[in-house]
Order: structure tokens, then C-alpha cells, then sequence
């Protein structure tokens, strides 16, 4: 039975589609992988130095915000991570026990790169303790119930998964128990931290995560047994529709006619509207790059700038980036329609233009850092809105990924993962702004390459007709390759 | 109205459709037969320039269809589930197409008005997206906004798979209506003889992607066909 499986399994990933796209997008990924398999080793090794060097002690550090690091992990866990469900549609009626099915989908999900990426940390800063004169039996058993409740984690994923009241409910509740830690009102760590703590401390704790795993695979395995049927849990969810017909959108003739189905594509679709939150996610990224300059004064300028693109852009990034991929399960209806090129791209690009007026507006919060670097986001989204909007759909009329809008369907094959793609293509976006500042700075001063970074960003729109003529033309040549590709 | 000069697609060196010379004038009611793989769907997207043809050309009132793009406003079709963008409900599909075709919201709705029987209370107000209808649904919703505008050229890749008995007898009526208005070319493909020759004015046959048999119905015709098609 696990050789069928086994070779299903090979079949399903030499077969799929996006393994056929772009060898350098493969590549790409393959590095993004690499990436932050090497930041969690990193932080495996260096996590324990790093604390010290504050003057904290490691381990009693690492056990106090492990209970966040476990609601993260959940986090990214319930946007990302693809669930298996409906992969063993065609699996049910065939001559193979339910039983085998469910142990061989939950077993499948406990390989995923979710519960993988974990051990890069935690092998690591086992290692560290060990050498650094922690107890090797201890520190092992540690690890042990540590690893056990990543899984335990995993499983409780899949129990949640679609279930979006129970995962916002408990995102909720630890934000809220983080913000009263933060204001020292109520510290929650310091009843998990003890636990923890126990983990390493007692030869006995370390059973209870264990037999939380065991409990909670049992739980889900029973769950998933008790749903397998095509009207329940591998059903997939409809929700009731409304018609909008958001008429306000009609003053700007076939212009409004596109942006009122992109604005229903957003609203109607998991996938578009995740890209949406992500780009107000992105704009909090500056804070970051300031938490980390305000150590290191003088390089810093250049990387908020470089932040500075992502502040105002993510709806860019996250969005235009995939245009005209959004369209692809229909875009031979759109090929055959009576539809000018230029507007169903406009409607995109004014979109574009729009969410960075909107970003630029909500990162004013940003001058409480000082004008300078206010100024810096500004030129960015002058930036964004003037050339890399004419970029991102430019580079759309190549990219050419088919995008499943309902992935909460966890349909067949991991398209989820092109975010990372995204952010690789995204780099020359980035890079440009931050080379103008730098000649600016090298010339005569910051306040220069900021004007450098905008006149470039004015320029684009003064000869928006010009680009947008070219991408035309580009999407014209690539009309019968996209039409095959978005085939699959 | 169309003519098809000579054309050709192959995949890989394999042949799939080669036409020498196919003409379908103005208002013709033209069904198209063949088994699955005969050229059918390749020669509709042909038609409609999703494909692009190895060989030769097509032209569309007096357009070529991989040159211009001026065929779009007087030409439009359901081939498949990617004609329906899925995330709308009908209606909003409806005023989009007419919209995109320079009607109103209200000359939709007048124009949509008639079909409630077609629909068969399953398609306007159904509190669904397109996504979520069942395939016949889906089609029905697709088969009507192929209608909207007043195209001159209607083309429609199976219109009756899929669909329950009552919606094929329904269908077949809207067809024959359309037929009967000689301003609109309808191009009809099916695997279903009895309906095609019901429906048509003249029928064709592919098969591996010739054209074997270029007949007007007449009483004999569907006989002719079975015959043809059990390979006796």
C-alpha cells in the first residue's frame, strides 16, 4: 500500500504543472528554501550567543517566548501551509481502507518544509547547550517534547484548517495577552515559561508533550475519518453570493467595468485577499530595518530606502506582480471579448496607484522617525506608482503562473509557494530607487537622491501613455503563450 | 461571412485540423460533428484566435482573425468553464459581458428576462457564484451571455453536454430562433446527431481533422449519419 502511495506521491510532484515553468524561477525558490533553511540555522547557533551577550540567560529566554513562537509558527502555518484534503478525492471509492487513507494524508503533512524548517533551529541550539555545559540528557529531552509539540502544532493546523472563527479567535487572544505583557499589565510567560522550563528541568515533563502529539494525532485522525465523505470535510465550501453592482464605478466607462471585477476578485477570493493583508503587513517592514539601524548609524539610509519601496508598494508586490495571472481560469473569455487592452491593464495599474496613495498616507507614522526618512518613503512611492507599476505589469506579460483563486480548496499542487518567487523577481524594483539615492548622496547629499528617486518616478508617469503602448504590444506577442500555459 | 483558407495546426508534427477550403455564409446555421479528437474545439479556437494556426488563415467578415482584432465586437462564444470567470454571480457576468459589449444594465436585464424558463429557477438570484453551479448550470449561464449584444457570429462548443433533457429540448428552441434571423451566423458543435441536425442548416463532418462529409439535412440525414459514425 505505501509503494502506491509513495509512487502517486513521485508522480504528483514530477508531474505538476509549475514543476515544468521557468527552470530559474526553480532555481530561485530552491535559494529562497536554502535562504531560510540557513537563517533558522543561524539563528539555532547564534541564538544562544546573542542572549548571553545581552545578558540574559539562553535558554530560560528561549523557553519564555516559546509559547509565541509556537502561535507564529500556527500563524504562518493556517496562511500557507496546503492541507491535504483533496488529493484523495479519486482515492475513496478504490480497495483501500479509510484507515490507510488518513494515516497516510496526516502522514504526509508531518513532512511538510513547516514542521522540516523547526529542526534547523532547535538541532542546533540543542547542540549549543550541550557543548556549553547544559545537561546533554536533559537538553535532549528538551528537544525532544520541543520537536514533539511542533508536530502536535502541525495536527492541531490541520484540525483548524477552514476553520477561520477558532484560528482568528486564538490569533486574537495571544495578541491581545502579548499587548498586556508588553504594557505590564499581565505576563502570560510567566506561567508557560515554568512549563517549558520543566521541559528541561524534570526527567518527566517532556511525556506530556508527547502525548499531546499522540493524543492530538489521534484526535485528528478520528476527525478526518468521521469527515470523509464528499459533502463534508473534502466538500468544497460555497458561500452565499450577493450581487454588487457597485455602480459607482460606472462614471468611468469600461475603465469602472474592470475595476469592479477586480474589486470583486479581491473581495471573492482567499488568495486575492490574502494579498491584500499582506500588503499592509509590508508596511510595518520599515520598522524593522529601523529597529535594526538604530544600532549601526551611517549605512542606513540606503537600506530604508530599500525598505522604503516595500512600505508603499506592498499591494504592488503582493498584487501587481501577478497581473495578468489573477484573470488566468478565465482568460480565454477575456481574449474573445470585445476588450480594449489598454483599459483592462489601466484598471490594473490604477489600482496600483491607488493602494500606494493609500500606503502613503497610513505610513505617515513613519515621521515620528524623523523627515528624513519620511522623505525617503515618499520618494518610494512616487517611485512605485511611476515606474515599477509600468515594471510589475511588464513583467506580469511573462510570468505566466496559472493562479488557482480558490486555494483554500487545497487543490492539487503547491501553487502556494510563488510568494517567494514574487519577492526574487521583485529584487531590480528594489535595487533601482536605492542605486538613485546612493548617486544623489554621492553627489551632494540625501535630500538629492530622494529627488532623484522621485523625478525618476514622475518621469515614468509623464510618459505613461508611451509604456503603456510597449506593454501592450508585449502582451499582444505573449497572448497565445499565456492562453497555453494558463491551459493547465 | 467566414472563410477558412487552407488552414492547418499540428502539435509536434501531428496534424490535428487541415481544412483546404471551408466558406459558412451570412446567417447559416452551421453544426459541426465529429468523435472526440476530430478537430472540433481546435477549429472554434482557431476561430476565435486562441490558437494559432500552423497554416493558412481565417477570415471573419472580412477580418483575418490572427491579424486584427476587430472580429471581437460582432463575434462571441462558450467553449468552456474558462469563459465563465467564477467568482461572479450570473447577473454580475451578464451586465460584464454587456457591458463590455455597450449595453446597459437595463437593456441586460430586458434582454435576460425571456430565458427565466431556460434558467429553470437555478441561475438569477441564486445566492451562487458561477463557481459553485453545477456543470449544466454553469453552461446555461455561459450559453445565454454568448447571446448578449446581438453578436453576428455565435459560436458554441457543445451546448448540450451537460444539460438535462428539459434545458436540451429549451436549448434547441433558442438555437432554431437564433437560426431563423438571418443576420446571425451560428456555429454549433456537438457529439449528439439528432440535435445537430435538428438544429442546423447544414452539417459537417471531422474526423482526424478533415472535412468528410459537407451536407445540407434533409429527412435521410441523421440516418446517413449513424451510418457513418457505427462504421458500417
Amino acid at each position: 500500500m505505501i509503494k502506491h502511495f509513495l509512487l502517486l506521491e513521485w508522480r504528483s510532484f514530477t508531474r505538476a504543472a509549475s514543476l515544468k515553468t521557468n527552470i530559474v524561477l526553480k532555481i530561485f525558490m530552491l535559494l529562497g528554501a536554502l535562504y531560510f533553511g540557513l537563517v533558522f540555522l543561524g539563528m539555532g547557533v547564534g541564538a544562544y550567543f546573542l542572549l548571553k551577550e545581552q545578558g540574559l540567560e539562553p535558554l530560560e529566554t528561549v523557553n519564555k517566548y516559546l509559547i509565541y513562537y509556537f502561535v507564529v509558527d500556527l500563524a504562518f502555518r493556517f496562511m500557507l501551509q496546503k492541507m491535504p484534503s483533496l488529493a484523495i478525492r479519486p482515492l475513496l471509492p478504490l480497495n483501500i481502507k479509510r484507515n490507510a487513507i488518513v494515516h497516510y494524508v496526516l502522514g504526509k503533512s508531518a513532512l511538510s518544509f513547516f514542521n522540516f524548517i523547526h529542526w534547523f533551529f532547535f538541532i542546533p541550539f540543542t547542540i549549543v547547550l550541550i557543548i556549553e555545559g547544559y545537561a546533554p540528557i536533559q537538553s535532549i529531552l528538551l528537544l525532544k517534547a520541543v520537536l514533539c509539540l511542533v508536530y502536535a502544532n502541525n495536527y492541531f493546523a490541520v484540525l483548524i484548517d477552514k476553520k477561520d472563527i477558532v484560528f482568528y479567535s486564538i490569533v486574537g487572544f495571544f495578541i491581545a495577552l502579548f499587548g498586556l505583557q508588553y504594557y505590564g499589565y499581565f505576563d502570560i510567560t510567566t506561567f508557560t515559561q515554568p512549563f517549558f522550563q520543566g521541559l528541561y528541568s524534570t526527567y518527566y515533563l517532556f511525556l506530556i508533550p508527547v502525548i499531546l502529539l499522540f493524543v492530538l494525532y489521534f484526535y485528528t485522525f478520528r476527525f478526518f475519518k468521521s469527515e470523509l465523505y464528499l459533502d463534508e470535510s473534502l466538500a468544497l465550501k460555497q458561500e452565499v453570493a450577493t450581487t454588487e453592482n457597485l455602480t459607482f464605478f460606472d462614471q468611468w466607462g469600461k475603465l469602472g467595468t474592470f475595476l469592479k471585477n477586480d474589486i470583486r476578485l479581491i473581495k471573492r477570493n482567499k488568495r486575492a485577499r490574502t494579498a491584500v493583508i499582506m500588503s499592509v503587513l509590508f508596511l510595518f517592514y520599515g520598522l524593522y530595518f529601523i529597529m535594526m539601524l538604530k544600532n549601526s548609524p551611517g549605512a542606513g539610509e540606503a537600506l530604508m530606502v530599500f525598505a522604503g519601496v516595500f512600505i508603499t508598494g506592498g499591494f504592488l508586490f503582493s498584487f501587481g506582480q501577478f497581473v495578468p495571472s489573477w484573470d488566468s481560469s478565465y482568460y480565454p473569455l477575456m481574449m474573445t471579448q470585445n476588450i480594449p487592452y489598454k483599459k483592462y491593464l489601466d484598471s490594473k495599474w490604477w489600482l496600483i496607484a491607488v493602494s500606494t496613495a493609500i500606503m502613503t498616507v497610513l505610513s505617515t507614522f513613519y515621521l515620528y522617525f524623523g523627515v528624513d526618512i519620511y522623505l525617503g518613503i515618499l520618494a518610494c512611492a512616487v517611485f512605485n506608482i511611476g515606474i515599477n507599476s509600468h515594471l510589475v505589469l511588464l513583467g506580469g506579460a511573462y510570468i505566466k503562473t496559472p493562479i488557482d483563486l480558490t486555494s483554500n480548496k487545497n487543490a492539487f499542487g503547491d501553487k502556494k509557494a510563488f510568494n517567494l518567487k514574487a519577492m526574487l523577481i521583485s529584487l531590480p524594483k528594489v535595487l533601482l530607487p536605492v542605486l538613485l539615492f546612493l548617486i544623489g548622496k554621492w553627489i551632494y547629499s540625501n535630500e538629492l537622491g530622494y529627488l532623484l528617486i522621485a523625478l525618476a518616478g514622475i518621469s515614468g508617469l509623464v510618459f505613461k501613455n508611451k509604456v503603456f503602448a510597449l506593454i501592450e504590444k508585449i502582451y499582444k506577442q505573449e497572448k497565445h503563450a499565456a492562453l497555453k500555459a494558463y491551459k493547465q | 461571412m467566414i472563410q477558412i483558407h487552407n488552414i492547418q495546426k499540428s502539435y509536434n508534427g501531428t496534424v490535428v485540423l487541415d481544412i483546404e477550403n471551408l466558406e459558412i455564409p451570412k446567417g447559416q446555421s452551421f453544426g459541426l460533428v465529429g468523435n472526440n479528437g476530430a478537430g472540433k474545439t481546435t477549429l472554434f479556437s482557431l476561430l476565435l484566435d486562441l490558437i494559432k494556426p500552423t497554416k493558412g488563415e481565417i477570415i471573419n467578415n472580412n477580418v483575418a482573425v490572427h491579424a486584427s482584432e476587430d472580429w471581437k465586437p460582432f463575434t462571441s462564444a462558450f467553449i468552456d468553464d474558462t469563459f465563465l470567470i467564477g467568482y461572479l454571480t450570473p447577473e454580475e457576468y451578464f451586465y460584464f459581458i454587456g457591458e463590455l459589449r455597450g449595453w446597459n444594465k437595463a437593456d441586460v436585464d430586458a434582454f435576460v428576462a425571456p430565458f427565466v424558463d431556460f434558467f429553470n429557477g437555478e441561475i438569477l438570484d441564486g445566492k451562487k457564484y458561477l463557481r459553485d453551479l453545477s456543470k449544466g448550470n454553469a453552461k446555461k449561464a455561459g450559453v445565454v451571455a454568448a447571446l448578449i449584444g446581438n453578436p453576428e457570429v455565435v459560436i458554441l462548443d457543445e451546448p448540450f453536454a451537460n444539460l438535462d433533457p428539459t434545458t436540451q429540448i429549451r436549448l434547441k428552441k433558442i438555437i432554431k430562433k437564433l437560426a431563423e434571423d438571418k443576420n446571425t451566423t451560428v456555429l454549433v458543435s456537438s457529439h449528439d446527431l439528432q440535435h445537430t441536425v435538428e438544429v442546423s442548416d447544414r452539417i459537417v463532418v471531422l474526423e482526424k481533422g478533415k472535412v468528410v462529409k459537407d451536407i445540407v439535412p434533409t429527412t435521410e440525414t441523421l440516418k446517413e449519419l449513424e451510418a457513418f459514425f457505427s462504421g458500417e
